[in-house]
């Protein structure tokens, strides 16, 4: 809590010192309005601007929040989605109308068309922009793909290794090689991969290919540690579990299920740990590159505004990717404990 | 007329391979058992009794000799030797139910899953783990974990019992009660067992014979102590039992003094 609290003031003070012309590093004060849309009480005003600006009478219109903040954006969204659908039920309902009177003045073709017209617009939904909480779930769904992918791939290649030193003196090099590339030099071939196998879906979908491309950046780049623990694993399993096995004459598939899996599941959860951690670092990079509608977008969208409300914006955005790595290592800390048991010689 | 030996060691040699040369550990070592016998086998640590008993098990390789099991030659590890370790071995990651039912499903693979839960029970509660038979090993006691050990190798009906120092890691209380169980068990089904040991009063109340090695290296069988009591045998009997001194004299005089006497001569 001290420690929080030095940072914070560190904070404000290398933010009063840090302006250029149009950007200033903003204050936690700052942040919090660029998150909440609002100023807390008691404190002057972070932005006075835009209390006094043309656009402060249509703050009432959105819950009195700052629209250019993230919560007051999300909220405009919310009631322009809203009224979108009040107006799509407006059409349904004159349609609907249009179509009783049509069948009871005996015209069946026109009452018909009528409420073709209807239903049309009873399917439509509203695609507006994305909000900062949109991004959050893209993001999530971006990682967990790449990560989920990266494992099925990880783990069999890693017991392989394990198992057999000839696949793992094979598989080495090409593993030592692969395993520090940059996350952005595997950016343009996932790209050419994923232009040359998705088709462009429909522009409102949310598994758009830049998605892919993103979770394929992701994979690749989480694929190592998963691997390496995997073979590190399977390779120390405990002779005696091994002799148990050699006595009872377990055929391979069971001896694997049984036997190599379970005792090397402590260290595979380690390595799926360091994976995600390294997945979750990745993805902002590859968000940005591949413009997928993740938080590394959020933040560049941002960075390319360039004002202090958009970098007090950014700010936030530190916090929650923080936060949320912070939430995943831990969720996969609990499996890892889950999996281990306390005495593996038993 | 002698009954033809069930169990045969002819032979037997373990050579390991080192930059210095080769480290011979036993060599020429010959044991004969019969059918239903229990044969203890007691040396001095590192002499190279547990080699012996793993080239028995299959799971070390035999550099030299072989080992006939009712008269066929045996080659790797197979379930028809159930092996208890000097640690339990038991998979932490499986209820007692599941490690004993492993090795029953391997051997029994052509039971139904009913008769196959009545073998696994039935061994269960007889090592006495009636209640705890879903547990997870961790949550067992060592004494009950090597229980379940037993349960495991005499659940397989294997042609041979070996017992690597079972009970080497346990208190004394817990040694003589799971002697007991060991000895229950056996009294039931008489399987051909041979057990390693350091415990001179274990291999007496447990064993009809008892085969003393030399030290290494090239440990090989020293003397051989015919053990003549009765079973079903009772601790309180033998203990009191006047031959029970002179076996114990026996054994402990040729681990002090005889034992260095045949190495030196060899």
């Amino acid at each position: 809590m001290i420690a929080f609290a030095g940072f914070v003031i560190l904070w404000s003070i290398f933010s009063s010192i840090v302006k250029t012309d149009s950007v200033q590093i903003p204050s936690p004060h700052q942040s919090w309005y660029a998150l909440t849309g609002t100023a807390i009480p008691g404190f002057a005003h972070p932005f006075p601007d835009s209390i006094s600006g043309a656009e402060a009478p249509y703050f009432a219109e959105n819950d009195g929040l700052d629209p250019k903040s993230i919560n007051g954006f999300a909220k405009a969204e919310e009631i322009a989605e809203q009224r979108y659908l009040e107006s799509q039920q407006d059409r349904v309902d004159n349609f609907m109308e249009k179509s009783r009177q049509a069948a009871a003045e005996g015209d069946a073709e026109k009452a018909e068309k009528y409420k073709g017209n209807a239903e049309m617009f009873a399917g439509k939904t509203y695609s507006g922009n994305k909000t900062f909480y949109d991004q959050i779930w893209i993001s999530l769904l971006t990682v967990s793909i790449g990560f989920f992918i990266a494992t099925i791939v990880a783990v069999p290649i890693g017991v392989l290794c394990g198992i057999s030193p000839l696949f793992n003196t094979a598989m080495n090099p090409l593993i030592q090689l692969f395993k520090p590339g940059s996350p952005l030099a595997w950016f343009p071939i996932v790209f050419v991969v994923t232009t040359w196998g998705i088709d462009t879906p429909p522009s409102d979908s949310i598994w758009q290919r830049a998605l892919w491309t993103s979770a394929g950046v992701v994979m690749l780049c989480s694929l190592w540690p998963t691997l390496i623990n995997t073979a590190v694993g399977v390779a120390s399993v405990d002779k005696d579990h091994l002799n148990v096995a050699k006595v009872l004459k377990l055929g391979w598939a069971k001896r694997i299920w049984k036997i190599v899996l379970p005792a090397s599941l402590p260290l595979i959860f380690t390595g799926l740990r360091l994976s995600i951690g390294v997945g979750w670092m990745v993805l902002i990079a590859a968000d940005m590159m591949a413009q997928n509608q993740g938080l590394g977008k959020f933040v560049w969208d941002m960075y390319q505004n360039g004002d202090t409300m958009s970098t007090a914006q950014i700010i936030v955005a530190v916090f929650v990717i923080g936060g949320i790595g912070f939430f995943l290592d831990r969720i996969m800390l609990v499996f890892q404990r889950l999996v281990t048991f306390e005495d593996q010689n038993v | 007329m002698e009954e033809a030996a069930y169990f045969e060691a002819i032979n037997l040699g373990k050579t390991y391979k080192t930059p210095n040369g080769d480290a011979v550990i036993v060599k020429g070592f010959d044991l004969k058992m019969k059918k239903g016998e229990f044969v203890c086998v007691l040396g001095h640590s590192g002499c190279g009794k547990s080699t012996v008993l793993s080239m028995v098990a299959g799971l070390n390789e035999i550099s030299e000799g072989s080992v006939l099991i009712d008269q066929k030659e045996i080659e790797g590890a197979a379930p028809d030797r159930g092996v208890v370790f000097q640690a339990p071995c038991l998979l932490p990651w499986m209820s007692t139910w599941d490690n004993v039912m492993l090795g029953v499903e391997q051997v029994y693979y052509h039971a139904t899953q009913e008769e196959r839960n009545q073998i696994v029970e039935y061994y269960l509660s007889a090592v006495g783990l009636g209640d705890a038979m879903h547990k997870r090993p961790g949550e067992l006691s060592g004494g009950m974990r090597q229980r379940v050990g037993l349960a495991r190798a005499f659940a397989l009906s294997p042609k041979m019992l070996l017992l690597d120092e079972p009970f080497g890691m346990l208190d004394k209380l817990t040694k003589f009660e799971l002697q007991q169980v060991l000895l229950d068990l056996w009294n039931r089904e008489r399987l051909t067992a041979m057990m390693i040991t350091h415990d001179v009063d274990e291999a007496i109340y447990l064993a009809d014979r008892v085969v003393m090695m030399t030290n290494g290296p090239a440990a090989r069988v020293g003397e051989v102590v015919k053990i003549d009591f009765e079973r079903p045998r009772d601790r309180r009997d033998i203990m009191s039992d006047p031959k029970y001194l002179e076996y114990r004299e026996q054994l402990i005089s040729f681990l002090e003094e005889r034992v260095y006497q045949m190495d030196e001569a060899a």
